[in-house]
């Protein structure tokens, strides 16, 4: 599903490497988690696969189902089959929710050349997905992310997910700031869209969330590489010895 | 007297020379005559007075306008959806053949041109009174001009609740027109009226509107400027409220070379609603100016003006909005906010917002912002598959919104958004 191969990236405006040679094979169905230390590069790696300005990739590739993300624009991943489910979910003042849900959907549709969704159709959809996600119609109409708690953001994000059925579905540091019922809810929603031809990167800090979402494998990240990869265990040994022994072995 | 004034009175010599009144009874009679004498007391204004710095009088000043080639009938005819009584002028002139029959149920109407011809008329209370009335503290020379010279408009004087939504529409036919329109609408207790005015229709062209809202009358106003990209046009209404009355009125402009749209609202009685709003969207070479002034001399009355424009390719956008708030006008609730949105670094936006107050007991806020598109809300929507233009069309049309979202109409609402979204579609694709 996902192929990244040997990824260096640094910033535009200064001279300064973020990734050092990022190596990552995602399967189709597959859960991996990355894990590490803040400033390690995680959340760089999921905007520069999104196509974020202001990175600039000097060496290595990233395929999905062997097409090249990094030449396409962001809007082409997308409808190619990649989400990014943010850290900080954007507000769009004036823009509804349901307005920016059924654009989007219809948007990927027009650049896969499908045929739009339906009024009727896509209320309905909606509905049914929202409701799972426990979120309501005041909700829907609400601009974008305006006014919504940390939790309504992150449910939203997934709310989108659920809409958009991308195959690659990348989720960066979706825990940060949920208490433990929101990240249940969450979680949920992740689980309910786990399924053989959709494969997750899932970015976190603490080992918590995959206690809900449970990964096939475990990356460590520290210092713009990968340093350790393993099964779930790995998780535990973060959550129990923190970074500093994996990163003394590194060194 | 000083240089300056003399300068202005040169000014207005040359205009004058050029123009002359039209005959009429003597109640319109005497309404223009004060009207010039109003005029020769001011002179026409130059850049040095404070309400016109940033933009330049030159061409309402000039004798003849410049000729403009009138552009093609929109695609799509204004409020179409509405049903409404249809009323044509072409270069400033009413053209009755294509007009529907002078006749609303709950509402007089009656031409200028004719109404002048009789010895006294309902509206010689009010012609020119209201203008006059918003000539201070700030002078209005061209509304003076309009008042003194103007020879068609109509005379409005409602009743009841209008059956109907009454719609000028204002056409060009001749290169070097110099319209001068005057309109005048009496509101009385408890009626209401919606006015639609569409079009500019003349090379140059000036209109008054004169609203006198009594007491627990309501008046809606909604307007578009069409986008003929060289004409010129300076517009005023000076409305009136009484106790418990609602003005409301929004403005859609779409290029032009020039618009200078003022509006002078007093609220006179307790408990009234003025709300002012525009959006405006202009690409090269158009200046725009909203010139608002909002007097609340009575006490819990509200007042809202919300000012939005959409500027590229080296247009530029003016706001000058005052509150005044008198003595005694306690519980006054002032809302002012200006912003623009610029597409690219030549365009501009110049800001005055003004708040004078002289009760203590009041609640005003105002906001005046400038500033691009939002980088990060571009990519998390091109991040959902939106292509960029796509995209920015609707974080363009997201900022307007607060604008249209003044108009109560739902059909009117979503025809401006209709064709704000067409606008920017043609301007932003290429």
């Amino acid at each position: 599903m996902l192929e990244i191969r040997n990824l260096h990236v640094k910033l535009e405006e200064e001279d300064k490497q973020i990734l050092k040679g990022v190596d990552l094979s995602i399967k189709a169905g597959e859960v991996h988690a990355i894990m590490g230390p803040n400033g390690s590069g995680k959340s760089t790696l999921s905007y520069v696969l999104s196509g974020r300005d202001g990175y600039e990739v000097t060496e290595g590739s990233a395929t999905l189902e062997g097409e090249e993300l990094l030449e396409m624009e962001p809007e082409e991943r997308a409808a190619a089959g990649l989400f990014l489910a943010f850290q900080y979910p954007v507000e769009i003042p004036g823009v509804g929710n349901m307005t920016f849900l059924r654009t989007a959907l219809n948007a990927q549709r027009k650049l896969r050349g499908e045929d739009e969704i339906s009024a009727g159709d896509f209320l309905k959809l909606v509905r049914e997905k929202a409701k799972t996600l426990k979120i309501d119609a005041e909700m829907l109409k609400r601009p974008v992310n305006v006014g919504f708690s940390g939790g309504e953001k992150k449910r939203n994000e997934i709310l989108q997910m659920a809409m958009l059925e991308p195959k690659m579905c990348v989720l960066d540091e979706t825990d940060s700031g949920l208490d433990v019922d929101a990240m249940k809810l969450v979680a949920e929603g992740v689980n309910a869209l786990r399924s053989e031809g959709r494969s997750f990167l899932v970015i976190t800090h603490y080992q918590r969330l995959l206690d809900h979402i449970k990964p096939d494998v475990v990356h460590i990240m520290a210092n713009g590489r990968i340093i350790k990869t393993g099964g779930p265990e790995l998780a535990l040994e973060v959550e129990n010895n923190g970074y500093a022994n994996l990163l003394a072995e590194e060194n | 007297m000083s240089a300056l004034l003399q300068a202005k009175q040169e000014t207005l010599a040359l205009r004058l020379a050029a123009l002359s009144q039209p005959a009429g009874g003597s109640w319109v009679s005497a309404a223009r005559a004060d009207a010039l004498a109003r005029l020769q007391a001011m002179g026409l204004p130059g850049r040095r007075d404070e309400y016109w710095r940033y933009t330049d009088p030159a061409a309402f000043n000039a004798v003849t306008p410049a000729a403009v080639t009138p552009a093609a009938a929109d695609a799509v005819v204004p409020f179409e959806a509405v049903e409404r009584v249809k009323l044509y002028f072409v270069d400033g002139v009413f053209d009755e053949a294509r007009s529907d029959s002078l006749e609303l149920a709950g509402v007089e109407l009656v031409r200028l041109a004719d109404a002048a011809q009789g010895e006294s008329h309902w509206a010689a209370e009010l012609y020119g009174k209201l203008e006059a009335n918003g000539q201070k503290p700030v002078e209005r020379p061209f509304a003076a001009l309009n008042t003194a010279f103007a020879a068609d408009g109509l005379l409005i004087r409602v009743t009841a609740q209008a059956e109907r939504p009454l719609s000028l529409i204002y056409e060009q036919s001749s290169e070097t027109s110099d319209a001068v329109l005057h309109h005048v609408v009496k509101l009385e207790a408890g009626s209401e009226l919606t006015l639609l005015e569409n079009g500019v229709g003349a090379a140059r062209f000036n209109s008054v509107l004169e609203v006198d809202v009594a007491d627990g009358a309501t008046f809606h106003h909604v307007r578009t400027q069409g986008r003929d990209s060289d004409r010129r046009a300076i517009t005023h209404i000076f409305a009136r409220l009484g106790s418990e009355s609602t003005f409301k009125s929004f403005t859609m402009t779409a290029n032009g070379n020039l618009t200078r749209n003022e509006a002078v609202l007093d609220l006179t009685g307790d408990d009234a609603f003025a709300h002012i709003a525009g959006a405006c969207v202009g690409d090269e070479g158009v200046k725009h100016d909203d010139t608002i002034f909002i007097i609340h001399g009575a006490e819990r009355c509200e007042s809202r003006q919300v000012f939005k424009k959409v500027l590229m390719n080296g247009a530029v956008g003016i706001f000058q909005g005052k509150i005044l708030v008198k003595q005694g006008a306690q519980k006054t609730d002032g809302y002012q906010i200006s912003q623009s949105l610029l597409l690219d670094g030549d365009s501009q936006f110049l800001a005055k917002p003004e708040l004078e107050i002289y009760a203590d007991d009041v609640k005003c806020s105002h906001g005046s912002t400038s500033g691009a598109i939002d980088e990060t809300a571009l990519y998390y929507l091109r991040s959902r598959g939106v292509p960029k233009r796509q995209a920015e069309a609707l974080l363009v049309l997201a900022f307007l919104a607060e604008a249209i979202g003044e108009i109560d109409d739902e059909v009117l609402g979503e025809e401006i958004r209709t064709r704000l979204e067409s606008w920017l579609n043609r301007h932003t694709n290429g």
